[in-house]
């Protein structure tokens, strides 16, 4: 399995120089997105047959890479689960992409790196040693950075891209420092001698906290979240999906390959604690902006970061748990990578939704839709379904995996301190707010876009997504309808991933339809999903048969009531569209409530003297902390600094040739020092 | 045998109780009304009025938006599905019922705000001012109803071990706890989070037509005939489920087996007494004190999560002491 998974990736590697090579063919898109559907699926498959196969860990070594290293691949369950997200949501977006790429004004700005996308991240998820992965995580990282840059004509993206590139650098800074202190003076870069010698004491935290900012800045974890709400809505929206639904996912693999496997079990339980704290502020702050913001495909990436906090606090409890409650560490565990895979899917799909709005209407601005479940009805209908699914509303597959991460935090109270105790209670809390703003998101969203009347002529005259696009959003809406209805099979699938990490958590085996009991039997809970759904239908049914024999059938059509508005005049049938709530004014309460204390926000109402005829104004806006108090002082540091340093550029030569042999005295009596030591 | 008994007498149980809190949700609502009435120094409206509403309304041809999709007529089924599924789930006379593994706590949250969601979804369709005025405020306030819910969800959870309602109402009857400060705090705040839920006075007034003041009116404002049927019958249905689900959390004492029916008429007495103090209290509230300001809701709510998160706090410190 890995010999196909490695070949698979090489292939999506050399489809990057076939696609630059055809870009302008009327071809290359085809063959550029089937083969990456194919090479997808393929990757995919082997994960599934590897995990559901339950074999063992297997590894390679390859003698190319540094010449005292090599390049060493493996796959074990954890990479197997990854490699199964990245395998789906590839193959998702590879379809899609087959419709929606003929849209695309510069194929030869996408096509050469799309490939090359997918195969860094499968390299990333395979690679055995830290060089590997390295390289890996930057190909993927400057991908996608091009990818960003597809439409350089918009300042925005080009914004976008630069603060990407920036915030890339340091996140793969912060991974080779940590693997640099994982692999302590011996200098031994593959995982398993980590894994033989995990550090130790401040090391070890230095290691975590080094993993936490690197992993997380990459996955969009709060306060390093920026970037995010800014690159990946710039990138064409196959490229978003990947980079919200599967790119955060290898950024989690990285902080789950370090956390739970490389530094091994004897770590201490506040760790937990630290990254809880951090999942709950990136749910909360998440949600709380894709309820403000009013581009489709913005609010989509702010969701992200909401859902990469809720798989954080999942590993975070997972970590407190660990080598204590080993039923609830599998508990959360298990939710967390349950969730991981369930978002990957609705958020992929929903990413589709915004690509086949964007065909159809012109815009990205959801204020400027509505009405369009008249007129996408397929697209409309997946929407729902992926929304549903993002709002975490049962019988959804949202629902199912935030419903272990419930469990877990409900049951961490026995840890028996009382600051974990009380932190517990606030990330329930936490969990809930989100929770419900990610339900008001999906509302505000699908209510916006779908429903309603059509707020411009765009949105008027739309017309369905083709069929490629059409079939990638409805099998995304229809395997999270699967994921929903049976949880347990994803996580039976999932099992040996929790018995990899989790060592003592023999019992993580599922039955039935039914989750959560055979998962942590201590918690004497159970969510029937299945069950559930069955009662729901019956309930369904049981209203229609009993009205059907009450009521008087049918209906009427008549002009809308809303407490007797003035009748729409014929040549505006529908009315003035303006007289609807926008994406702004569905937000307001949430920005008065929550917006002034978290982000700043503020709101201006500009009237016009008595007797003026100019419109009133109302202005409103918000600005995030991690901006405010984080990278403005830090920005302006480093300008201070570049300021300082600038007049190094303008030295003689004899001058650079001091410093160069100042520099190679220093380093050499500091290695001396250090083998006198 | 005796396990065959033993099922057969849950389903009847399970049976009994759907019938019973569909038969009764309408006169509840009659019974809050008439007595407001009453405490108001009018007639009111007879006992019965409720049903024939219903009634009346599903006699009447449904008037639909010209504009409207066909999630806007599928609405108030499944808004009706998932409530009458939850129903299903709070027992009322006698736990242990047929459906009982599937009442988690956690879970009934999550129905309640599904239903919630197809109803905002249902109120954006048609594209008036007032239904997303009304659907966003819904939203807004289950933002802090929802956390305050799983705050006392948690209250539970920490005093009993788990969040199956079903278990939790075992323990609860058959385990002596005490009086708790933690458990009155939660009352406080589940009652706060109730009234939100059914848009009683003071967050909501179910009564209104006067268009600003209202959150849940603004959103069905467009139904008519037997949708809006649907939606009423929901609406009472659903304000017996909260006033069972308090009921049956806070005093749990004579409440029956599934099992077992020779305990069912106590459970049966007590369920009605409970629900008739129950509704003379919020009759005699909603009498006592006037509609806030929708910005003021946001403080009601934070109050009770804040009230729900003390006593969880409360339960960590007295544990630890212990």
């Amino acid at each position: 399995m890995l010999t196909a998974i490695a070949l698979a990736a090489l292939g999506l590697g050399m489809l990057g120089p076939v696609g630059a090579a055809l870009a302008r063919r009327p071809f290359g898109n085809a063959i550029v997105y089937g083969g990456s559907l194919a090479l997808s699926a393929l990757i995919a498959l082997a994960a599934l047959v590897h995990l559901a196969g339950g074999a063992g860990p297997v590894a390679f070594s390859l003698p190319f890479g540094l010449p005292w290293l090599g390049v060493h691949l493996a796959l074990d369950a954890l990479s197997a689960w990854f490699l199964l997200i990245l395998g789906l949501g590839g193959a998702l977006s590879s379809l899609f992409a087959l419709g929606y790429g003929r849209h695309e004004a510069e194929p030869g700005r996408v096509l050469p790196f799309y490939p090359v996308f997918l195969g860094g991240m499968a390299l990333a998820l395979l690679a055995a040693d830290a060089f590997s992965f390295l390289v890996g995580f930057e190909l993927m990282s400057l991908a996608s950075w091009a990818l960003v840059l597809a439409s350089h004509r918009e300042a925005e993206s080009r914004d976008a891209a630069q603060i990407y590139l920036g915030m890339a650098a340091f996140g793969a800074a912060c991974m080779l420092l940590c693997f640099g202190l994982l692999a302590g003076t011996e200098g031994d870069y593959r995982f398993a001698e980590m894994r033989a010698a995990p550090p130790t004491g401040l090391r070890a935290s230095a290691v975590m906290l080094l993993a936490l900012a690197g992993a997380g800045s990459k996955a969009g974890l709060f306060p390093l979240h920026i970037w995010l709400p800014l690159a990946h809505p710039a990138a064409p929206s196959h490229v978003s999906a990947l980079m919200s639904g599967v790119m955060t996912k290898v950024a989690l693999y990285a902080l789950a390959r370090v956390l739970f496997d490389l530094m091994g079990a004897d770590q201490p339980g506040w760790w937990g604690g630290i990254v809880m704290a951090v999942g709950a502020a990136s749910a909360v702050m998440g949600a709380l902006r894709a309820v403000l913001e009013r581009d489709g495909k913005t609010l989509l990436a702010c969701s992200t970061i909401e859902n990469v906090g809720l798989v954080a606090i999942g590993f975070g409890l997972a970590l407190l748990f660990r080598g204590r409650e080993p039923g609830l560490a599998a508990l959360a565990l298990g939710g967390a990578m349950l969730h991981a895979l369930n978002h990957a899917i609705f958020k992929s799909g929903l990413f589709f939704v915004t690509g086949a709005l964007l065909v159809a209407t012109g815009t990205r601005a959801i204020d400027r839709m509505g009405g369009l479940i008249h007129r996408m009805p397929a697209t409309a209908l997946s929407a729902l379904l992926l929304g549903m699914a993002m709002a975490s509303l049962p019988p959804g597959n949202g629902f199912a995996s935030e419903w272990l991460l419930v469990q877990a935090v409900i049951a961490a109270p026995r840890i028996d301190q009382l600051a974990f105790q009380v932190e517990a209670a606030v990330v329930a809390v936490a969990m809930a707010i989100a929770a419900a703003m990610a339900a008001m998101v999906a509302v505000r969203f699908l209510g916006v876009a779908f429903l309603g009347r059509p707020r411009s002529a765009e949105a008027e005259g739309a017309v369905e997504a083709d069929a490629p696009m059409r079939a990638a959003m409805l099998l995304a809406s229809l395997l999270c309808v699967l994921l929903g209805l049976v949880p347990s099979l994803p996580l039976q699938l999932g099992a040996p991933v929790l018995r990899m990490l989790l060592p003592g958590a023999e019992g993580a085996r599922l039955a039935g339809g039914w989750i959560g009991p055979a998962l942590a039997p201590e918690s004497h809970t159970a969510y029937g999903s299945l069950a559930l759904a069955a009662l729901v239908v019956l309930g369904f049914m049981a209203t229609v048969v009993v009205v059907q024999r009450l009521a008087v059938p049918g209906h009427r059509r008549g002009p809308a009531w809303d407490c007797g508005f003035r009748a729409a005049p014929t040549e505006r049938p529908w009315g003035n569209p303006a007289a609807q709530y926008t994406a702004g004014s569905f937000g307001q309460p949430i920005l008065r409530i929550l917006g002034r204390p978290l982000l700043a926000a503020s709101e201006q109402v500009e009237m016009p003297e008595p007797g003026e005829t100019r419109p009133a104004r109302h202005q409103s806006g918000f600005r995030d902390p991690a901006a405010r108090f984080l990278f403005a002082p830090l920005q302006a540091v480093v300008m201070a600094i570049a300021e300082r340093v600038n007049h190094l550029q303008f030295l003689t030569i004899r001058r650079y040739l001091a410093l160069m042999f100042g520099a190679l005295v220093t380093l050499l009596v500091l290695l001396a020092a250090l083998e006198a030591r | 045998m005796a396990g065959v008994l033993a099922a057969l007498s849950a389903f009847l149980a399970q049976a009994l109780h759907l019938a019973l809190m569909l038969a009764a949700a309408p006169l509840l609502t009659g019974f809050v009304r008439l007595l407001k009435a009453r405490i108001l120094g009018r007639r009111g409206p007879p006992l019965l009025q409720p049903y024939r509403d219903l009634w009346k309304l599903m006699r009447k041809q449904p008037v639909v938006a010209a504009n409207a999709s066909s999630l806007f007529r599928l609405a108030p089924y499944l808004h009706m599905a998932f409530v009458l599924a939850a129903v299903a789930l709070v027992p009322s006379f006698a736990n242990g019922m047929s459906f009982a593994p599937l009442s988690d706590l956690v879970v009934l949250i999550g129905m309640l705000a599904a239903a919630r969601a197809i109803v905002a979804l249902a109120a954006m369709d048609v594209g008036t001012a007032f239904g997303g005025l009304g659907a966003s405020r819904e939203m807004t306030f289950a933002v802090l109803a929802e956390p305050a819910m799983l705050m006392v969800v948690f209250i539970f959870a920490l005093l009993t071990g788990t969040t199956q309602l079903d278990l939790t109402l075992s323990v609860l009857r058959d385990t002596d706890l005490g009086v708790r400060v933690s458990l009155a705090l939660a009352l406080i705040a589940m009652v706060a989070i109730a009234i939100a839920e059914n848009a009683r006075i003071p967050v909501d007034n179910p009564a209104t037509h006067l268009e600003l003041t209202m959150v849940h009116e603004a959103m069905v404002l467009e139904y008519s005939g037997r949708h809006l049927a649907l939606v009423e019958a929901a609406a009472m249905l659903r304000l017996l489920f909260w006033m069972s689900l308090i009921g049956v959390l806070f005093f749990p004492y004579g409440l029956g087996r599934g099992a077992d029916p020779l305990g069912w008429p106590l459970g049966l007495a007590l369920w009605a007494a409970k629900v008739l103090v129950l509704a003379a209290a919020l009759a005699l509230f909603e009498c006592a004190i006037a509609k806030m300001r929708v910005f003021r809701v946001t403080e009601f709510l934070g109050t009770a999560l804040l009230v729900a998160l003390l006593g969880a706090i409360f339960l960590f410190l007295s544990t630890s002491l212990v």
